[in-house]
């Protein structure tokens, strides 16, 4: 820590920034109003997928970026589970260096342009920014420049490949290629390792291609990346389910001398009420994947999904958001919202619930499914709903809601996505015994190290965390590549 | 990137492929199955692997021809890649001596069938196949079933070919003439939920192998789920073969039908663009 702060210290005497910093009265940069990204017209975007954000563009990530006081004592990087050295990459930009904010970004962050999009800004890097903390004011956009410097670099077509040590010619393999074992791929990499990423989909880039829709996150932006990592020498196999098409020892038969398991948390709870497995109720990871991995909407693809005009998302996360505007996209006349707390308490992030009140989603929170009715051909048809009230905090230190007796009335509906969360994906763990875990299926890990209960087994991400955010799970990656490769020099040396 | 090296046609619905698939042919075991997905466009379908060569790296699927994605895989030849083949899913049959297996397969379940009759078989189980159809010419792999029972029963609904009657008759026969120690029906909906009851009148115990809709296989959807002993269960991870008396085969029509409208239109679709 005390070499972070000294490091963070020596960057901010650098010339240039003391420089800009005298430019500008600070005055001047608090007595500017935050940008507002711009975006697509909320009546014309929920009718197709095109992304609802359009960014920033020069001049309003300059005069953003200048809102920026680059204080001595940074406490925004604190907030950044990656710590991400935010005034440096705010202060290139405004330096007009937009290449160089990239080239800060990715000295921490593999993905900034997955996470200027995906990331729960408010509740992190831009919950503890000066403005925030001391001056009771809007943050610094911190998510919107990341966003600018991470997409002006892509756009500009100098995405940097980062440089890769020589090959050690130690094979190491990554199980899972969501962001998790993106990053640990791509460090691992970095340090000279021969990798391979393991993917059970026909698809590498996990929840960030069959989870997150389009609209929010457009493929092409993680296509990019991960051109960016078979170019620096990270081979993909996918279709290989690891503990099926082959065990971990039957790849370490083939020579691998270490494993990072970043499997994620895919299994979809449902809620065990009666009629859930009627027809048109879908797991949220069912109908996202019908949408975003098999391209369901589009009659050139064979897959199909149950579109209907009556909509209903059960759960209060990003991903019910992104089922309910996904739902509406496919055309739902009506598509709400079922959520059993308040708004308040809702896990996602506040601007997903914004875009999706902008763009006709109605909210019934407080409100809790208790069964539901089919048709003669067994099609979900009414939903019967009791209301809720919220009592006193819970374990999460959300408050717990408790139903109001005698208080249920029914809804009409034709499709229904359940969308309560996910559990860690069990099929790892289930082929090897010896691997030590919770009670709650996660995989039991050294927290600095990343080192499971078996000396060359790393994990991290939604598989160690339950169901958490892309910058952990890459945190955990990174973390987890350090750890391996410690683990490894030291095997090397004997 | 799958590569088929060998198409067999085994009657005009039916067919076999042997396709390369290294890994899964190594770790494979009955009752296991893959997802593959033909082309860019396609959808994921589940098919059961009927064999597999661990020293070629091929397996062999049976695909029979019900709709879009089946009748594309038979219009592939041999020399022609699936662009993917994932697996082995499911758990694998639990294969024992137990003595006599009555195993029953009608319509799309006469194919998964086969490594089941197979895998008994050489188990050194006395095995006695009961196959289904509507009529003579959708009798399908009979005489492979015969290579691995020591007995093959064919009914048929008109009477065209073997008896006249239903699977369940010609189950009955058997058991009303034989101690019977297990009983494995594979094939639609109906006829194993009347299966079930048959046996269950016998007290038999009696595996089936559901064939739900499936998306990934690896239980990230829930998409195959059906309810098992009033527990829902995840078919492609939980299963595919469930304790017949426990299951749902109601809901399990019901669910089969979901996308019946898409499916028709898909295939008239489809049926014009062959034309
Ligand atoms: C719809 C949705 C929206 C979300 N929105 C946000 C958001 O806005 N912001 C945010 O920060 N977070 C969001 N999240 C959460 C975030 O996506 C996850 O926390 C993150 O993706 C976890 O990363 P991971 O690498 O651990 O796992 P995953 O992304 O789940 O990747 C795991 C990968 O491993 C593969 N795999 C599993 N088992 C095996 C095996 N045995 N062999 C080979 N491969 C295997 C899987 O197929 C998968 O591709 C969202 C999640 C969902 C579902
Ligand atoms: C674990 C498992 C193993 C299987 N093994 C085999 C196999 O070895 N060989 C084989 O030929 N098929 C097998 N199937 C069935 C096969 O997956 C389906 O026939 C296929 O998905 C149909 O796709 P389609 O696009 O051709 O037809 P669709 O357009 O999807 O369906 C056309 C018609 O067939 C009916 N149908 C669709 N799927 C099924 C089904 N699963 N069971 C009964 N009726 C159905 C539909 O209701 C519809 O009327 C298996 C299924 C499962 C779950
Ligand atoms: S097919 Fe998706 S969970 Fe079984």
């Amino acid at each position: 820590m005390e070499k972070v702060a000294e490091y963070l210290k020596i960057e901010r005497a650098q010339e240039w920034r003391g420089e800009l910093r005298k430019s500008m009265k600070a005055k001047e940069r608090t007595s500017r109003e935050r940008v507002d990204m711009l975006e697509r017209d909320p009546d014309i975007r929920n009718k197709n997928i095109d992304e609802v954000n359009l960014g920033l563009t020069e001049d309003m990530a300059l005069l953003e970026a200048q809102r920026c006081l680059d204080c001595p004592n940074p406490t925004c990087i604190s907030g950044c589970p990656v710590e991400i050295n935010i005034p440096k990459f705010i202060k290139k930009i405004d330096a007009h260096d937009f290449l160089g904010a990239a080239v800060v970004l990715k000295e921490t962050n593999a993905l900034p342009a997955v996470c200027g999009r995906v990331c729960p800004q408010e509740k992190q890097c831009e919950n503890s920014c000066f403005y925030t903390i001391s001056l009771k004011m809007p943050a610094v956009a911190i998510g919107h420049l990341e966003r600018f410097a991470a997409d002006y670099e892509r756009e500009s077509g100098k995405v940097a490949i980062p440089k890769v040590a020589e090959s050690n010619g130690i094979k190491v393999a990554v199980i899972g290629s969501g962001p998790a074992g993106l990053s640990a791929a791509g460090d691992l990499r970095k340090l000279g390792y021969d990798v391979t990423v393991f993917e059970a989909l026909h698809e590498i880039g996990g929840v960030l291609k069959y989870g997150i829709p389009e609209f929010r996150l457009p493929n092409e932006i993680v296509d990019v990346e991960i051109d960016v990592m078979k170019k620096m020498g990270i081979k993909f196999v996918t279709n290989f389910i690891v503990g099926k098409t082959a065990s971990v020892e039957d790849l370490e038969a083939q020579g691998f001398e270490a494993f990072f398991i970043g499997s994620g948390a895919g299994l979809p709870r449902f809620m065990n009420i009666p009629g859930e497995n009627f027809n048109g109720i879908f797991s949220s990871n069912e109908y996202l994947t019908r949408v975003n991995l098999m391209n369901a909407a589009n009659p050139d693809y064979d897959t199909p999904v149950l579109s209907g005009k009556n909509v209903a998302v059960i759960g209060g996360g990003n991903t019910a958001m992104d089922s309910v505007r996904t739902a509406k996209r496919l055309g739902a006349e009506r598509s709400v919202i079922i959520y059993r707390r308040s708004e308040e308490e809702m896990p996602a992030r506040v601007e997903e619930v914004k875009h999706a009140k902008e763009e006709g989603i109605e909210f019934m929170n407080l409100h809790n499914p208790v069964e539901y009715f089919a048709d003669e051909n067994g099609r979900v048809n009414r939903v019967r709903i009791q209301k809720m009230e919220l009592g006193e905090p819970d374990a999460s230190g959300r408050r717990r809601p408790y139903p109001i007796p005698d208080s249920e009335f029914e809804i009409d509906v034709d499709t229904v996505v359940v969308s309560v969360g996910v559990s860690p994906n069990p099929i790892i763990p289930s082929s090897m015994p010896d691997l030590k875990m919770t009670d709650w299926g996660t995989i039991v890990v050294d927290k600095d190290t990343m080192q499971s209960s078996i000396p060359g087994l790393f994990a991290g991400g939604d598989i160690v965390r339950g169901g958490a955010t892309v910058i952990l799970a890459m945190g955990d990656g990174r973390k987890a590549a350090a750890g391996m490769h410690k683990y490894l020099q030291e095997i090397v040396k004997k | 990137m799958n590569k088929i090296v060998e198409k067999e046609f085994f009657s005009e619905n039916v067919a076999k492929f042997v396709i390369e698939a290294p890994e899964i042919a190594v770790s494979r075991k009955p009752g296991h199955f893959v997802i593959i997905r033909i082309d860019e466009k396609g959808e994921r379908i589940p098919l059961t692997i009927a064999s597999s060569d661990s020293e070629n790296g091929t397996i062999t699927l049976v695909v029979q021809k019900v709709g879009v994605t089946s009748a594309k895989m038979l219009a592939l030849e041999a020399g022609d890649v699936i662009r993917d083949v994932v697996g082995p899913l499911g758990e694998a049959t639990h294969i024992e001596n137990v003595g006599t297996v009555l195993c029953a397969g009608g319509g799309v379940g006469v194919a998964p069938l086969l490594p089941i009759v197979e895998g008994f078989k050489k188990a050194g189980n006395r095995v006695i196949t009961v196959l289904a159809a509507r009529s003579k010419d959708l009798v399908i792999l009979e005489e492979q079933m015969r290579e691995f029972s020591d007995e093959v029963i064919i009914m048929t609904d008109d009477g065209s070919y073997g008896t006249k009657g239903l699977v369940t008759h010609g189950m009955e026969e058997v058991i009303n003439r034989e101690k019977v120690n297990l009983s494995v029906v594979i094939g639609p909906a109906i006829m194993m939920k009347f299966a079930a009851l048959t046996t269950k009148k016998y007290n038999i115990k009696t595996y089936a192998s559901l064939n739900t809709i499936m998306v990934d296989g690896t239980g990230m959807c829930g998409a195959c789920r059906i309810t098992v002993g009033g527990k829902t269960k995840f078919v492609c991870v939980d299963g595919p073969e469930f304790d017949a008396h426990e299951v749902d085969f109601d809901q399990m029509m019901s669910r089969l039908g979901a996308y019946k409208e898409q499916e028709m239109e898909a295939y008239e679709n489809y049926l014009k663009t062959v034309e």
